[in-house]
């Protein structure tokens, strides 16, 4: 039987895969990549947790991550197409300009 | 009455604003060398207003406005113009005009020529504040005001090079500002004191409610005040021990010499002692006042006897600068206080003239101050030779010029009062007087022209000039000839002094003896030093290696015993200091300075732009926080 932790447990490796990759990923696509999962692992939580208590509100709030992160998405890919165009390249190390 | 009062203490002022404000950074401006002698002039006009006005009516009192008023203390700005305070007013004001024309002449090719006129209207106003104030603060800041101004005009020539001691005692114009503020400092902090003093036990510092409760203090208490502000007028009148910085103070320009260190500024040590005389003639205080006569006794001496062999022009006057306040401090602290203001008017007039004819010679010499290099300059510089004679003849008191009155009743006072030590030491130091004088009168004038061989070209100094200083000389002539109008005068707030049956059938003898130890101190310079041909000058080998004449040149060696004990021992300390505070106080600043440098420093490398490890110190942080949430929950 298929109980509230194993979602718990598969949301909780899921954000953790996103999070290593934010840490890790070089590529900015990549990141956006990691951070979708990161969302979704979220949501996966929100929706479990409300069946679990029977409460509409978790569901609810996990359809609103999905709007929120459609149209960052939308955002989010348009400055990567401009920034792509501009360096050729979406690789992170190449495109920092600033000398700390 | 009122504006002039107000006209009289703020034309110089405005003059010093005048000059300052206006013409500070532009070259020498004739505008300034005109409004400003004639604003004193003004203020000169003012004070011998007020000076009838007072004769007629007493004492003028005003109050300009409420100064200092916090809780009990309440200190206003007021000024009592009096019979004493407008004598010296008239007195600084008219030797502060003739300085100013003067000065016109004498600061001719300087490029600080509105500057310098700025300064010296500001220490006039100093003087005026210090005279006229009707309160010990008011005193003060004429007090501090005038010691401000003189630094800045000792020092005016600041640019001038430090040299070594030998060539030149002072080392250098900042070098003798500094030394004259500092002995000054030293001195004012005794006054400060005395100040301090006053107004814890009276509860006031104004004149009338001071001199009023004096005589119900403990005697102690007025023992202590009477030294404490005579420790002050020792510092600006330059009395043993703190004199060294008078001579020093010759670096100065020459006006500022006749006006500052001769005529005005030293004098205020003796006006303080007059001013407060009511203090001073309290039995209690008798020992203060006999150590005063005492010490001005000695200082009369001790400064004619270095006089006698200096070989500077205006160290010399310097010297007798010395002598002749001593002689004021003798009269006051035995109680003349009348006969001391009297020496002191007529010896700012004589005084002036003699340093103004040797701003002249100096002119003529391209600055040469060595008598030796000088002599025979009467041909080329009659009218400044007839000057500095006149002025000469009046310091060493032949009658009937001013000095002879002044310094005779001096004299005769010492004899009155019994103290016979005192009184033929002040007979004494007369002919000293006359014979250093004329010493220095004969080797600048008299007898050969040495100043040929050296290569100098002397001429006399602007006409406009010699005509300015002919108020000075013909005071220097005729002031004693009112003593008895100022003697009437001056009673009326100052303490009668009349001398006994006995000194009085005495009188004749004593100043015959006196005028002879002067004539022969005459007779004896001129035998020795305005001769012409082989004798004219010899410097005398044995006795420069005598060990008198060594003594004498060197000041009784006592700045060599101020650098010594005091001076470098202080250096050292001061340097041992300023190790423990570079490591201490500059350290505890340094370092909390150099933890935030280097911790910036360090975290900089954070902003390096590039969003990777933006992320990762972010994603570091959230866990730290994360964490930190934890324990605190697990912790409860």
């Amino acid at each position: 039987m298929i109980g509230i932790s194993h979602y718990l447990i598969l949301s909780g490796i899921l954000f953790s895969i996103g999070f290593m990759g934010v840490l890790r990923r070089k590529n900015l696509l990549m990141l956006f990549f990691a951070t979708e999962v990161m969302l979704n692992a979220v949501n996966i939580a929100f929706a479990a947790i409300g069946n679990y208590y029977g409460d509409l509100s978790g569901q609810m709030f996990a359809f609103f991550v999905i709007a929120v992160a459609a149209s960052e998405v939308a955002v989010g890919l348009g400055l990567l197409i401009v920034l792509y165009k501009k360096y050729g390249s979406l690789d992170l190390d190449v495109i920092a300009t600033m000398k700390g | 009455m009122e504006t002039l009062v107000y006209i009289a203490l703020f034309a110089p002022f405005v003059g010093s604003l005048f000059a300052g404000l206006f013409f500070a950074r532009s070259p020498k401006n004739i505008i300034v060398g005109i409004v400003n002698p004639a604003l004193i002039f003004i203020s000169f006009l003012a004070s011998v207003a007020l000076a009838f006005h007072v004769a007629e009516y007493g004492e003028v009192h005003i109050k300009m406005m409420d100064w200092i008023s916090v809780g009990n203390l309440n200190i206003p700005f007021g000024f009592l113009v009096d019979e004493v305070s407008v004598t010296m007013m008239v007195v600084v004001t008219l030797v502060s005009t003739v300085v100013h024309i003067y000065s016109n002449g004498y600061m001719d090719h300087d490029k600080s020529f509105n500057r310098f006129f700025s300064y010296l209207s500001a220490f006039v106003f100093s003087m005026m504040i210090l005279v006229m104030s009707d309160n010990f603060a008011g005193l003060f800041i004429g007090w501090e005001g005038v010691g401000v101004c003189s630094w800045l005009l000792i020092g005016f020539w600041y640019h001038k090079k430090d040299v070594t001691p030998d060539i030149n005692p002072a080392i250098s114009p900042s070098y003798a500002a500094n030394e004259a503020f500092i002995m000054n400092r030293i001195a004012d902090l005794g006054m400060l004191v005395g100040l301090f003093l006053i107004y814890w036990n009276v509860g006031s510092l104004q004149y009338d409610v001071v001199f009023e409760k004096l005589p119900h203090l403990a005697d102690g208490l007025l023992v202590s005040i009477a030294i404490a502000l005579f420790i002050g007028a020792m510092g600006k009148s330059a009395q043993f021990p703190l004199h060294t910085w008078l001579t020093d103070a010759m670096e100065g320009p020459t006006p500022v010499s006749a006006l500052i260190h001769a005529a005005t500024m030293v004098t205020a040590g003796v006006f303080l002692v007059i001013r407060a005389n009511p203090l001073y003639s309290l039995d209690a205080v008798a020992g203060v006042s006999y150590f005063i006569a005492a010490l001005g006794t000695f200082v009369a001496f001790y400064a004619a006897s270095m006089a006698l062999v200096n070989r500077d022009l205006k160290r010399i006057i310097a010297y007798s600068t010395l002598s002749q306040l001593g002689y004021m401090f003798a009269a006051a602290g035995l109680g003349a206080y009348w006969i001391a203001l009297f020496h002191l008017a007529a010896h700012a007039f004589f005084k002036a003239l003699l340093f103004l004819g040797a701003g002249n010679v100096m002119h003529a010499m391209d600055d040469e101050l060595d008598l030796f290099k000088m002599g025979g300059l009467k041909k080329v510089m009659r009218g400044t030779y007839i000057y500095m004679g006149v002025a000469s003849l009046a310091l060493a008191g032949i009658p009937p010029l001013a000095g002879y009155f002044s310094k005779d009743a001096i004299i005769e006072t010492a004899f009155n009062e019994g103290t016979y030590i005192l009184w033929f030491s002040l007979v004494f130091t007369a002919g000293l007087t006359a014979f250093y004088s004329f010493r220095q009168v004969f080797l600048t004038f008299e007898g050969e022209e040495r100043y040929k061989k050296y290569g100098f070209h002397p001429h006399e100094m602007y006409k406009y000039v010699l005509v300015a200083m002919s108020p000075l000389a013909i005071l220097a002539v005729v002031a004693g000839w009112f003593q008895e109008t100022f003697h009437e005068f001056i009673i009326a707030v100052l303490p009668d002094y009349e001398m006994s049956h006995h000194t009085h059938h005495n009188a004749w003898w004593l100043g015959l003896l006196v005028l002879a130890f002067a004539v022969s101190g005459i007779v004896i310079a001129y035998k020795k030093y305005a001769q012409k041909g082989e004798n004219a000058f010899k410097q005398d080998a044995e006795v420069e290696n005598g060990f008198l004449y060594k003594l004498l040149m060197n000041q009784y060696y006592v700045p060599y015993f101020y650098v010594e004990f005091i001076v470098k021992p202080y250096t050292v300390i001061s340097e041992k200091f300023w190790a423990i505070d570079k490591a201490v106080v500059d350290g505890t600043v340094d370092m909390i300075a150099k933890v935030l440098y280097r911790t910036g420093d360090k975290t900089r490398t954070m902003q390096n732009g590039n969003l990777s490890s933006y992320l990762n110190w972010m994603g570091a942080g959230a866990l730290l926080l994360i964490l930190a949430a934890a324990v605190s929950a697990v912790m409860g």
